[in-house]
């Protein structure tokens, strides 16, 4: 269970996360929506230890995220950021290694070899696993980081905007990877993500962010209704069901 | 241990593929580098053999030592900025050891400082240099590197304060003592200081020591802070102690033969070519063993073929300087 207790985050002026209290249960995929400059990204990061919080506590299993030390915490959560920027020439088996670092500190064990390969093969990445990084497609980048996560083998998995730079087919492949991570792996994954469709296909909760604060919580079925998304995002969203699924209608939405 | 010992894998074959050239490329320098300090002992000799091998082994101790402390204070600078390209030099840290010499003599003058051991002056520039680039450089790094240009800047406007300064300090002192100062500054592989060249040794392996602990972290460093925060390192303390070694590694190269500049970007990037890896194990040995391999190199066939007629500093700084703007070049397409 992550809990955060009333966490503030400030740059500068701007108030971007204003005193957000919220319990992410333990299991299932969680979405994090909401629109450009709620505040999802810097939540994520303050749960995840990226960033300071000017205010508030953030627990992860009872663990507080600004005490515990670092590798303690890289055992229990993992994150993967929207912006990959590595200088460093890496192979993607290399990059993928790197998510065993807190496990074995730099001296691989037979173990983690095959933690690697097996998170290669999950990812579909056998046959790229010798190209280097610089070499790969966005989408092939964005998958071969989130091996990486993978391979860290945490029970928390926290993404931030994962479906960035991929197509229709990879975005549906990584929700659905993230949505088998969930059942087949046990793990908590809490994902931001912009398309609020894709949240109610593969989500078990939704929470929703605005202004800095948490505006909404609950099941899609909660949350995929036009007076909640209309307030949210401030189009008019029609919510039609389609294949049991809420899917939000927004493309020539009246402001 | 042992149980840990033996799980570890021996062999990956996509890895160990890998890892060969690497060791190959390390083995080739250092019989390269092996064979340049034999010549650089021998060729020309003439007399005392006990002489010659005494004054030539005191040169060629005082290159390695500067060979090492510009190619691993280099590498380890780039890995925790996440770049190839900004230097301690070109950030201005030597342009800050020359400011605290000059200052030095303008407070206490040539003779006062020439009084007292070079040993105790170099620990005290020593301990200011670690004190001010970690309050002046901490800042830039600690929250990550926001615009190479904008670092760069920054770091050129900081190297040009400094060299101003000791430039305004130099013209209001005595011109002998100005002269004295100039010396120092004039990077020169020739002259040896016998005292200091064994303090620095000695403190250079201490420093290795401590860093050589840390080398797999290194690794993870270079991916970039938010990786490295995610996979479980402290990365401000890493960065802080990264930071204070390589204050020291410069501390180390300027106080022996002066300021170079563009000499650690070259070893460094050529380090990056011919080691096709990303652990530090193999880059930093490599780059140090380049640079060894070019000032022994170079100073032989400066003083064998050109007979001194040029200064080492200057070729290096010229090929440094064009692998420079080669880099800013090729980087404007990349960033």
């Amino acid at each position: 269970m992550i809990e955060a207790r009333s966490v503030s985050k400030s740059y500068g002026p701007a108030l971007v996360v204003d005193g957000v209290s919220v319990t992410i249960p333990k299991g299932g995929v969680t979405a994090v929506i909401g629109p450009n400059g709620a505040g999802k990204s810097t939540l994520l990061s303050m749960v995840s230890r990226l960033v300071g919080m000017d205010a508030g506590t953030v627990t992860v299993d009872g663990l507080d995220v600004s005490r515990t030390p670092g590798d303690v915490l890289a055992r229990r959560l993992s994150i993967l950021r929207q912006e990959q920027a590595v200088t460093v020439r890496l192979t993607v088996a290399d990059l993928v290694a790197f998510g065993r670092y807190p496990h074995s500190k730099g001296r691989p064990t037979i173990e983690d070899e095959a933690r690697v390969e097996a998170a290669l093969a999950w990812l579909g990445l056998d046959e790229l696993s010798g190209r280097f990084l610089d070499e790969l497609s966005g989408g092939q980048r964005q998958r071969a980081f989130v091996a990486m996560v993978l391979c860290q083998d945490t029970d928390y998995v926290l993404l931030d905007e994962p479906l960035n730079n991929l197509d229709l087919k990879h975005a549906v492949g990584m929700m659905r990877l993230l949505r088998r991570a969930a059942d087949e792996l046990d793990k908590t994954v809490v994902v931001v993500l912009h398309d609020i469709n894709f949240a109610s296909c593969y989500a078990d909760t939704i929470l929703a962010m605005k202004n800095g604060r948490l505006a909404h919580q609950g099941p899609p079925a909660e949350i995929m209704r036009p007076e909640v998304l209309r307030d949210l995002y401030e189009i008019e969203v029609d919510v039609e069901e389609i294949g049991g699924k809420r899917i939000g209608l927004y493309f020539d939405a009246r402001g | 241990m042992s149980s840990a010992e033996a799980r570890r894998a021996p062999f990956a074959p996509p890895r160990a593929a890998r890892t060969v050239p690497a060791g190959l490329a390390l083995s080739l320098l250092g019989v390269a580098l092996l064979a340049a300090i034999a010549a650089f002992m021998t060729v020309g000799a003439r007399g005392s053999w006990s002489f010659v091998l005494q004054l030539r082994g005191l040169k060629v101790l005082q290159m390695l030592l500067v060979a090492y402390a510009i190619g691993v204070s280099t590498v380890l600078f780039q890995t925790i900025t996440n770049n190839r390209i900004l230097t301690p030099s070109i950030m201005g840290f030597d342009a800050l050891y020359v400011l605290i010499q000059t200052a030095l003599v303008f407070g206490l003058g040539s003779a006062a400082l020439s009084a007292i051991d070079a040993r105790a002056t170099f620990a005290l520039e020593l301990a200011a240099m670690t004190g001010f680039s970690l309050l002046l450089f901490r800042w830039l790094f600690a929250g990550g590197l926001r615009s190479l240009h904008l670092t760069l800047v920054v770091g050129i406007v900081f190297g040009t304060f400094f060299r101003s300064l000791s430039g305004f300090m130099q013209r209001l002192i005595d011109p002998n003592e100005f002269v004295v100062l100039q010396d120092r500054f004039f990077a020169s592989f020739n002259t040896v200081n016998r005292d200091l060249l064994l303090a620095a040794a000695g403190l250079t392996l201490l420093v290795s020591v401590f860093g050589w602990r840390m080398r797999r972290r290194f690794d993870v460093l270079a991916l970039g802070r938010e990786a490295a925060v995610g996979l479980g390192l402290d990365h401000r303390r890493d960065v802080t102690a990264i930071l204070v070694l390589v204050a020291v590694l410069v501390s180390v190269s300027t106080a022996l033969v002066g300021p170079v500049t563009f000499f650690g970007l070259l070893v460094a990037n050529l380090a990056y070519q011919i080691v096709p890896t990303h652990r530090h194990a193999a880059v930093l040995p490599a780059a140090a063993m380049l640079a060894g391999l070019c000032l022994v190199g170079g100073q032989l066939v400066l003083e064998r073929v050109f007979a001194f007629d040029t200064a080492l500093a200057v070729i290096v700084e010229f090929v440094g300087g064009v692998v420079f703007i080669l880099l800013l070049l090729k980087g404007r397409g990349a960033r």
